[in-house]
């Protein structure tokens, strides 16, 4: 899932073809992780990885998901405490996985809090994130669409995760976030990691709406009386 | 207190000393890669090492645009050397509202910009 446009992007057909020519597939979750169910098994990609705080967690602490024979190949990349078997004067033995890539004392609440995120996400049902989300993004789209000034970047919400990505004609999208900010409703501004993206639109830097569980159809009006003040005070 | 304010909308809006400058003497070029904001400045030196006429272009948010633009105006009438001087509160002064972290580059692009432009030895013919 694109943390610009929302756009689900069709994995197995990506691993599918980079697997035919000896690729590795590796898959940043962070963004999809809280709203749809990852099966690694079934995506049958080499690597996946997303943070802790995607997923109503803590900061500083997240997943690498890696294929049992690729760990095992990969030299460790960092020494420390526990990432050892056995060290000699001339070399060592590294650990068994996981350890050997876990050098050094962990974020140990990190990780624990962590556990508790999962926990509470895997007692939810995907399907009615799934549903209560496309109920926000779309209305966000009625609401938003009815603005010519604005510009919505999204792929039709079939194709789409909770995000929506929006310009508005001769307002720097950070003006735009800051007039949402002071309205209360916090959205995100600038490139969003992703540069050469916002090169292939020919945009500086985009505004956008995320929506999660936690939101509301009123969030969404809100988010409209913010989007009113935006346009009249830049008119 | 709302950071828009009307002096920082009016500079946004109808920005003054904004193009090209005919005859400048300096000219620079800045970017803030976290907006994608875009500054130059062009400013004219005349044989006493005054600025006598100071422009700005660029494209970007409100803060940016409208801090190049007030910049320009102070700009005139300084040597050089005063430009070099002229520190980043006396800026955050011009706009008159409280400047948020992540605000910062925008609001001092125009500074920088200008104090590269400055230190740029003028073009020998």
């Amino acid at each position: 899932m694109s943390n610009i446009l929302g756009t689900i992007t069709k994995i197995e057909e990506i691993t599918k073809k980079a697997h035919k020519v000896g690729a590795k597939v590796l898959i940043d979750a962070a963004q999809s992780a809280a709203h749809q169910r990852i099966d690694v098994q079934k995506l049958d990609c080499d690597f996946l990885a997303f943070s802790a705080h995607k997923i109503f967690g803590p900061t500083g602490v997240g997943i690498l998901y890696g294929k049992q024979a690729l760990l095992q190949e990969m030299p460790p990349f960092l020494f420390g405490g526990d990432m050892i078997n056995h060290v000699h004067q001339y070399d060592f033995e590294p650990a068994e996985l996981p350890n050997k890539f876990e050098a050094g004392t962990p974020n140990i609440a990190g990780v624990i809090g962590f556990s508790f995120a999962l926990d509470f996400l895997e007692k939810l049902d995907y399907k009615a994130i799934q549903d209560h989300e496309k109920k926000l993004l779309k209305y966000a789209i009625s609401k938003f669409s009815k603005y010519q000034e604005v510009k919505l970047l999204t792929p039709p919400p079939a194709q789409s995760g909770p995000v929506l990505s929006f310009t508005i004609k001769g307002i720097h999208p950070h003006d735009i976030a800051e007039v949402f900010n002071s309205e209360n409703v916090c959205i995100r501004a600038g490139h969003h990691c992703g540069q050469p993206l916002m090169e292939h639109l020919k945009l500086p830097a985009t505004a956008r709406m995320s929506f999660s569980i936690y939101n509301t159809i009123e969030d969404i009006d809100i988010a409209e009386k913010a989007l009113q003040k935006t346009l009249k005070l830049f008119k | 207190m709302d950071i828009y304010s009307e002096i920082i909308l009016d500079y946004f809006k109808n920005p003054k000393n904004k193009g090209p400058l005919k005859g400048a003497t300096h000219k620079a070029e800045e970017f803030n890669p976290l907006c994608g904001d875009k500054i130059k400045i062009y400013l004219k030196v005349n044989q006493s090492g005054k600025i006598e006429k100071a422009h700005f272009d660029g494209e970007g948010c409100a803060i940016s645009q409208a801090s190049a633009s007030m910049l320009t105006e102070v700009l005139e009438g300084k040597t050089l050397a005063q430009a070099q001087k002229i520190k980043n509160e006396a800026i955050y002064g011009l706009l008159g509202i409280p400047i948020s972290p992540a605000r910062v580059k925008c609001a001092l692009l125009g500074l920088v910009t200008a104090k590269k432009a400055a230190n740029i030895p003028p073009k020998s013919k």
